[in-house]
């Protein structure tokens, strides 16, 4: 990274159609770029693989938490009804995974959320209040019908002129420069 | 065999001499309406200033809510006995009520996480509020077992937590699954409704102007920016949260029946409880669904993006239920009869034909009858009669509750122990209020939080699709 860099976080410029910013995409893909972002209003359909991006981990900490969940299930209703506090009911045994069986599978589905919706959020590095894009008078339409391609200056390939020309055979508009 | 298989891997010759119609696709989207549009629309509900009708309707609700508030200090100043519950109904209204407004919620998550699985795209304008009134249903829900268990200040008891006694929860209990199921179900509906939210709330925060307004919205919006890196995890963790709510909806329903089914009370030991309490939750919840929706989209005029087509199939599938709640009816009869058990037959028999038979019939009109006015095209295009017709489901579906769990207990196995159960005006009062309860969290929603969720309406509309002409 050259020094005038330094304070830059990156260039952004936006499209106005969904199937703009999709061949875009492709193109920064195929140009090798790793620090990059697509910012849209709602999801695009397909955007991944013009992205060229891997599967969500959430899923993985989905299955953590299920784990989790019904590990928790087992050993609670164990602990409290067969180890803590035996009761004979019914001169049943005093633990089987039969009858606690609604407790343990109630569990296992809430650990399982807690993972998908907590690992969402770290996977995003979410809460995050502050960022440079805010900065940007223009950001505030991406939520709304603006689609916008940001180039982060940590990315190997960056340097300030070239990415705003490469930014403009794109076909974007707007192309700005986002200060840290 | 071969023969089939091969011409199968080849695109038919057929195909290259006619043209194959395109089928003909409802419009989710009227009148073309674009990204900005819905934008405005939807965030213009939460930007505009208070509208009269909404305080006149805050205050009547709040108003109403207080009859819970009133109801529920007379019982715990007193005790329960000033609720109509005596030897031998021990259950009366409060089952009722939670029964009845547990299934409510249960329309909410069967339109964000069932039809979401099966990719129904007519779920995206509707899926926000009903997912909103499921929270607040379950929130009047939780009120009844809460004040039934007597001394409300041990109802932590209920909760797997230490106590000085030094003794557990029993799990053997059915009742104690229901405490675990209807809470995950309320931790998790809440967390798929937030989560969903989120983008939105970005969006509101985006065209904020004023101070306070852009500081709430912040903070509710967790600093989202609508990066596709984001929306990729985002949209795993939606479809995974799909995934996880349908069993679980499917399982609150069946363990809530359960409290009923695992007893060996005549009409309530039956294997046909589960699918019987699920179909009519779905039932009942659809019908409030309309009941909430068609006031609001004639209001805010959202004809654009809740239309015909939408109401049709709220319509269709309260039809498909109710007519599966009328077999369940049919078949719990035809079961009694067949099983040769006399307190079984004699149950059923008392149930249409006792001391309850009004409320029974109530609850045929109301489930059976009414709703297969929708078979009719003209029914359902005629909103004021949908919206009729809904308040009809609900009033059936409260009273189907109330028949399965009084006349069962009112005339069990022992004729000198048979009673007659009747409300007191605390009963009334506290579930009268629970509707109010219910509306004040309703109204606030409306105004302060996005009715529509704009990122989905926004995806299934034709423009977004990258591949459009």
């Amino acid at each position: 990274m050259n020094e005038r860099n330094e304070r830059i976080h990156g260039v952004a410029c936006t499209f106005r159609k969904p199937a703009d910013v999709f061949h875009a995409a492709e193109k920064v893909r195929d140009a090798g770029w790793t620090r990059w972002d697509v910012h849209t209003p709602f999801p695009i359909h397909g955007m991944d693989q013009a992205m060229g991006l891997e599967r969500s981990k959430v899923p993985r900490l989905t299955l953590l938490g299920g784990v989790t969940g019904f590990i928790t299930g087992c050993l609670l209703t164990w602990y409290m009804n067969s180890f803590d506090y035996p009761l004979v009911v019914g001169g049943k045994p005093f633990w089987s995974p039969i009858f606690p069986f609604p407790v343990m599978y109630e569990c296992t589905i809430l650990f399982a959320a807690f993972g998908t919706f907590f690992g969402q959020f770290i996977l995003n590095r979410l809460p995050r209040h502050h960022h440079p894009l805010f900065d940007l008078p223009h950001f505030a339409r991406v939520s709304d019908d603006t689609f916008m391609v940001v180039l982060e200056a940590s990315d190997p390939k960056f340097h300030l002129d070239e990415s705003r020309n490469f930014l403009q055979s794109l076909g974007g508009q707007e192309i700005t420069v986002i200060r840290d | 065999m071969a023969h089939a298989h091969d011409s199968s891997s080849e695109r038919p010759a057929i195909l290259d001499k006619v043209r194959p119609a395109e089928l003909p696709r409802p419009k989710l989207i009227l009148n073309d309406r674009g990204f900005h549009w819905i934008t405005d629309k939807v965030c213009g509900i939460v930007e505009e200033p208070t509208p009269l009708w909404w305080k006149v309707l805050f205050g009547v609700a709040l108003f109403i809510a207080s009859f819970t508030g009133l109801g529920l200090f007379y019982l715990v100043s007193t005790g329960t006995g000033t609720w109509g519950l005596r030897s031998p109904v021990g259950w009366g209204w409060a089952i009722v009520n939670f029964v009845f407004w547990v299934g409510i919620g249960h329309a909410g998550t069967l339109i964000s996480a069932i039809l979401c699985l099966l990719r129904q795209k007519w779920r995206t304008s509707i899926n926000r509020a009903a997912e909103a009134m499921t929270i607040f249903a379950v929130m009047c829900a939780g009120i009844f077992p809460l004040f039934h268990v007597g001394r409300v200040w041990f109802g932590w008891w209920l909760f797997p937590l230490p106590n000085q006694n030094g003794i557990w929860p029993q799990f053997r209990s059915p009742l104690e699954w229901d405490v675990f199921a209807v809470s995950t179900y309320f931790t998790v509906s809440t967390l798929f409704w937030y989560m969903g939210m989120v983008p939105d709330l970005g969006a509101i925060r985006d065209r904020a102007k004023t101070w306070w307004r852009k500081a709430f919205y912040s903070v509710l919006a967790l600093g989202w920016r609508g990066g596709n890196r984001q929306w990729s995890n985002f949209e795993m963790a939606y479809l995974l949260l799909a995934g996880l709510s349908t069993p679980l909806v499917l399982s609150v329903h069946t363990i809530v029946s359960f409290d009923f089914a695992v007893s060996n009370v005549p009409g309530w030991h039956t294997t046909i409880f589960p699918p019987y309490f699920v179909a009519g939750a779905i039932f009942s919840g659809f019908a409030m669904v309309l009941t909430l929706m068609l006031p609001l989209r004639a209001i805010y005029r959202l004809h654009d993006v809740i239309n015909q087509y939408h109401i049709d199939n709220m319509c269709k599938i309260i039809l498909a239920t109710g007519t599966m709640v009328g077999y369940a009816y049919a078949t719990e009869f035809f079961i009694a009869a067949y099983s040769g058990n006399a307190y079984e037959k004699f149950a059923f028999i008392n149930r249409a034909f006792g001391q309850y038979y009004w409320a029974y019939w109530i609850m045929v009109s109301c489930n059976v009858i009414t709703p297969q006015l929708f078979w009719f095209k003209k029914v359902r295009e005629n909103h004021s009669l949908v919206w009729i017709i809904c308040l009809f489901v609900n009033v059936g579906m409260w009273f189907e509750r109330f028949v399965i769990t009084v006349t069962s207990l009112a005339n069990d196995y022992l004729p000198s122990s048979w009673g007659y159960y009747s409300p007191t005006i605390v009963d009334i009062f506290t579930f009268f209020g629970t509707f109010g309860f219910f509306s004040v969290l309703f109204l606030l929603f409306v105004r302060f939080l996005p009715l529509l969720p704009m990122a989905e309406v926004k995806m299934v509309a034709p423009q977004a699709d990258p591949h459009a002409h």
